[in-house]
Order: C-alpha cells, then structure tokens, then sequence
C-alpha cells in the first residue's frame, strides 16, 4: 500500500487554532500555559537581579505558580510523553525553586539578622570546640614558654625571622622596650593596619578550612602560633617587661586572639562532625556543622577588622601601659558579653 | 522516571542519565536535577580565577597609574609624613583591602545572588543550589567558600613563599602538587561530585536548565485525519502498524521534527515504511511523520493513563 499513491482530491484545510489541539495532553498544555509564561517571566526578571521592578503581586505569586508548575509537571510527567513540554516544565520549576529556596535575604538583611543574635547563638552551639581551642591555645603558650625556657635555641625555631627583628634572645632591655613604646618607625598606620588585617584573616580562614582534615591541622596551627606568644612572653619576662608585653599585646591581642580561638574552634567544629556524625549521616551532620561554622567565621571576619584598627592606630596612639590594659580590657568584656550574656528573645535560643 | 531514558542510548545521554538525582522538595516535588560535569566546573573555575587575577592586576596598575601618573610621587615618599606620603599609604592600604576581597569575595558575592552562580559558572550553565532540596542559606554559601582557600589558594601560597624566599622549589612544587591532587580526588571520587567545600556546606554544582516552550507538534489536521497540505495524501494507521514503537522512537521522531532537516525526515519516513510495510512515498514527507507521530503518541499516552507504558521497540506493552 503506497501511502502517497493515495491520493484524495481534497482541498486542504485552513492552519487550526491550536485550541483545536487533538491530544488531551496537548489541551491540558494550552489550558495552563498561560500561568507557565507567567511565571517564567517573573523568573527571568529575578535572575536578572531586576527585584525592584517586580510588582507586588508577582512577588506574591511566585510561589503559588511555583506550586502550580510543579503540579502541572507532576501530571505531566504522567499522562504526557511530549518530551519538550517536560523539558521545559522541569527547567521551569527548577529555576522557580532556585529562587523561592535561593539565598533571597539581601546582604543587609542577612547581616541585621547576623548582628541581631545569629551571630552570638553560632558562637554559643560551638561551646565545647571553644573550650577544647582555649584549652589547646593555653598548653600552646606554656610549652612555647618551657620550650625557650629550657633552650634559647628554640626562639628561632618558633619565631620567624621577619616577625623577631629586634625581639630575640641576647636583647638589652632597652632595646626591647623600643619595640614596645614609639612610632616603630612604622609606614603608614592606615597600611599598617589593612595589611595585619589581611594576613590575620587569612591564618583565621585557614584555622577554620584546616578543620576539614578531621580538625587535626586547626589544632597544630593554633599551638604554633600560640608557642610563638608564649616564647615572646618568655623573653620580655626575663627583661622585666612582662607586664608591658602584655599590655602592648592587649591592645588588638584580646580581640584578636578571641577571633582565632573562634576560628580555631570552628574547624574543629566541622572537623568533630566529620570524624564523630553520631546519629546523623557524615554528610547532614558535615554541612549543619559547616554552616554553623561558617556563621562564627564570618564574625571572625568582622572581629579582626576590629582587631586591625586596634593594633594599627589605636596601640600607636596609646603609649601608656595602663590605657592599653583599659582598651584591651573593656574589648574583652565587650566581646564575652556581647557573644554569650547577651540574648535576644531566650526563646530562639534553642539552635 | 521513563523507561525510555534508559533504552539504549548513546554515551553522552547515558553520562547524563547518570548525572540526574531525583529531589523531594519540602512540598513534596519531585525535581530531577542534574549534577554538573567535571568539565563544565574545571571550565568555569577557571573563567572565574582568570576574572580575578586579570580584576587584581586592573586594580594594581590603576593604583599605580592614579599614584605615579598624576600624584608624582617619587622614592622615599612612602615614609614621609607629607600629604603625598599620605595619599601613598591611603592607597597602599586600600590596594591591600581590595586583594583581600577578590580572593576571598568575589565568589562570596556572586554566589549570594539569585542567579547563585559566579560569572564563570554563568558561561559554563551550572549553579549551586541546596543538597537536600531546602533554602540555601548564605551561612552555606559562606562555608563552602571558605573552604576554597586550602583548597586552591594554599598551595598556590605555598608555592609562592617557597619561590620568593629561595627555599627548595622542587619540595614546594612537590608538596602543593599533592595538595591539589587530594582535593581534587574529592570531588573525582564522589558520586555527586561534591568538592570539600560542597560537604561542610551541604551544597552541590548543578546544571542551570534553561528550556523554551516548544511549539505543539500534534495539532488538529495531522491527528484527525492526518492529510498532507501538499500532496492531499491521507495517512491513518491501523492498530498494528502504531504497535511496533514505543516511547524512546516517539522521542527520536519528535527530536527529528523539531530539527526538522530535510534529509532526516526523508531517511526516518523510509525507515518507518519498511518497519510498518508501507511503500514510502516522495513528496510530504513531513506530514506523513507528524501523522505519524500524532497517532503513535494518542496511542501511547492512552496506554499511560490506563497504566501501560512501552518503552521502546524491543518492549511488550506493560
């Protein structure tokens, strides 16, 4: 039977209106694609970044259309076999879940909310990791201490050479005293403080991204800046210039020192989650852990630009030992009181 | 999921079956997400670090340009205390601060939009999105991105301090080398390929869809009574002949209309005369398939919706 050999002298018909469609799939197509175009344009229009020019209505929509594309995709899926209508159903309400579940809350939002408590509530689900980094900071310093004590030789081993400069065993205690006090014929106080900020930042993202390697690597970062400190102390002890140390150190030191134990401790946060997931599978308990984290570290961020100012202007303008304490002090209570007395609403306290 | 997909396909369409894992969003949808390919992120990876290193040397020689081309600063000026030592150390600090924020925002920033997709990932069609089919959060968008720091930017580090400061460069080269494998094995072994950011954040890379909506195919004149507007040929089909197809040759004939190509649709008219025992025709061949694939396709979905389902040629009615 030749298929083309039969043929009808029938004049052809006019294009139909594709309202006239055969297929019951196709019908249900044309009854909904009103709303698939609509959402579709709402989509193109946010993933363009354009939220301001979205009226109201599409803003409130949008996730009703979602839930109707989704359904639409859903019944599709089985009762059409039209392969580019599913296509584009599935491409459409991915894209619309990208944003209803994207990260929506602008960046002032998410930082008022962060400021606000979310911040401070981070900080206190990590408590036992802040205690296991004071601990590790802490032994840190006193070996770094007995280290020097029992052999001089280890100064250079713990110090680098760019940071000892003048600080190195054999020093007079003038000399010494002259690193603390004066301008330390430092460049630039602006310069100064940006570039500590940087490299301060830098060894924080480092301390918490350690924490991936099971937290061991956070854990020997911490006690080798910390053996670092305790040889410092150490040698300005035996100059009689403890106390000045430490003041000198106060300045940025309780501030800064605050931010690695937090980082430190974030890493072994998601290092704990990732050696010890308990009930949780690795992966859920790694990523609740990990976003926690992330939470303390962006604080971390925040605290060592804080830190920066302190050390690049406020210690150079501040020459006396018990106004460098007063800073270093009152920065100290701000911090504790700010990240764990202060609440807001007891309630939300829970996470 | 259809049976169709896996009917024997070819091997790029067998990765990407491989590729796709079926979400339950918190409402209960399920979406078929497609994990991005190994090269689509090495590709934009490296869009986006070539973005940054050509965005850092833009701002270093315009520093450079705005201090030595206008201010006329020359040596020594850094230490004095002079309005253009000034000036000098105001941009010192601020090239510092913004060498900070490419390293460590750019992809922050990006990510944190709705698109959640740096310029890199843009080109290449892949974005972030949540693991578990939940809001992605920016304290995720925030950890995985911290997490990129050892992976990528520390051995670079490394190497770096090792070169500048005369150190044993082979060891260096060595150490990082590892490094950079390790981390990449992450992401290489994994089945959803998540690199270690990807784990501490509960994130992963998936491709960004993006489909038109096609023109329907199967409208009235080639359903109802399948006449070419040309040839003034009739094409209806018995039963039988609409018997020996199935889902995956429904899609390979609406893939070849669409394309619409001439010489396609000539070879798969004849292909399916030989199949059904028509004698093929010259002249509309269009029409014929549209018939065709309008009348393969009613029957078929009727089929669904009393819940039998034919995947291909080779399968039985099920």
């Amino acid at each position: 039977m030749n298929a083309l050999s039969r043929l009808f002298a029938k004049t052809p018909e006019p294009v139909l209106a594709v309202e006239q469609a055969a297929l019951r799939s196709d019908r249900f197509r044309l009854e909904r694609e009103g709303d698939w175009k609509r959402l579709e344009a709402i989509v193109v229009r946010m993933e363009k970044g354009r939220l301001s020019r979205l009226s109201d209505e599409d803003i409130l929509a949008l996730p009703v259309l979602y839930r109707t594309v989704a359904s639409s995709l859903a019944i599709a899926r089985e009762t059409s076999l039209d392969a580019a209508t599913l296509a584009y159903l599935d491409s459409l309400a991915q894209r619309a879940w990208f944003l209803v579940y994207g990260p929506r809350v602008g960046l002032w939002g998410w930082l008022r909310r962060f400021l606000g408590g979310d911040w401070g509530r981070a900080v206190r689900g990590i408590g036992p990791d802040i205690a296991i980094a004071l601990a590790v900071m802490v032994a840190g310093a006193v070996v770094g201490w007995l280290l020097v004590a029992h052999d001089p030789e280890w100064y250079a081993a713990l110090i680098p050479e760019g940071l000892a400069d003048a600080r190195r065993p054999g020093a007079d205690a003038a000399t010494l005293r002259g690193t603390l006090y004066g301008d330390d014929g430092q460049a630039g106080l602006a310069v100064f403080a940006a570039a500590l900020f940087s490299n301060n930042a830098q060894v924080a993202i480092l301390a918490f991204a350690l924490g991936f390697a099971f937290a061991l690597p956070s854990l020997l970062l911490l006690v080798h800046n910390m053996a670092g400190l305790g040889a410092m102390l150490w040698l300005f002890d035996r100059a009689g210039l403890l106390p000045d140390l430490v003041a000198w150190l106060m300045v940025h030191g309780t501030t800064e020192l605050f931010a690695i134990l937090l980082a430190g401790a974030a890493g072994i946060h998601v290092g704990r989650a990732l050696a010890f997931p308990g009930e949780a599978a690795m992966l859920d308990a790694a990523a609740i852990a990990g976003r926690r984290a992330a939470q303390v570290m962006t604080g971390v961020v925040l605290m060592l630009i804080v830190a920066a100012m302190l050390e690049g202007f406020f210690r150079q303008l501040v020459q006396d030992p018990v106004g460098r304490f007063a800073i270093g002090s009152f920065m100290l209570v701000f911090w504790i009181g700010y990240l764990f007395a202060w609440r807001r609403g007891a309630s939300g306290d829970a996470a | 999921m259809s049976a169709a997909r896996t009917a024997k396909p070819s091997r790029p369409v067998l990765d990407t079956v491989r590729r796709r894992r079926t979400v339950v969003t918190p409402e209960g949808i399920a979406l078929d997400f497609t994990v991005a390919s190994r090269s689509s992120r090495a590709g934009a990876l490296l869009i986006d670090l070539m973005i940054v290193a050509l965005a850092m040397l833009l701002t270093t020689l315009l520093l450079i340009f705005l201090l030595f081309g206008t201010l006329q600063v020359g040596d020594g000026a850094f230490d004095q205390k002079n309005a253009a030592g000034r000036v000098l150390q105001g941009f010192a600090a601020l090239w510092i601060v913004a060498m900070f924020l490419f390293r460590n925002a750019y992809f922050l920033f990006f990510e944190l939009r709705p698109r959640g997709a740096t310029p890199g990932k843009r080109m290449a069609g892949i974005r972030i999105a949540a693991r578990d089919g939940a809001q992605l959060t920016a304290e995720a968008v925030i950890a995985r991105n911290l997490v990129r720091d050892i992976e990528l930017f520390l051995p670079a580090v490394f190497f770096a301090q090792a070169s500048q400061g005369g150190g044993d460069t082979g060891v260096a080269t060595f150490a990082a080398l590892a490094w950079l494998l390790v981390f990449l094995a992450i992401p290489l072994a994994g089945r959803d390929r998540l690199r270690a950011g990807d784990i501490i954040a509960g994130s992963w890379v998936v491709e960004a869809p993006r489909a038109k909506l096609a023109t329907l195919l199967a409208t009235g004149t080639a359903l109802r009574d399948g006449t070419s507007a040309i040839t003034g040929a009739r094409f209806r089909f018995s039963e039988a002949e609409l018997a020996v197809y199935g889902e995956y040759e429904l899609q390979t004939l609406e893939r070849v209309l669409r394309d619409g190509r001439g010489e396609n649709l000539v070879a798969v008219t004849e292909a399916i005369c030989r199949k059904i025992g028509w004698e093929p025709g010259r002249g509309d061949e269009r029409a014929f398939l549209e018939a065709y694939y309008a009348q393969l396709r009613a029957r078929l979905e009727k089929g669904m919706r009393f819940g039998k389902r034919k995947a291909d040629k080779h399968a039985g009615e099920g």
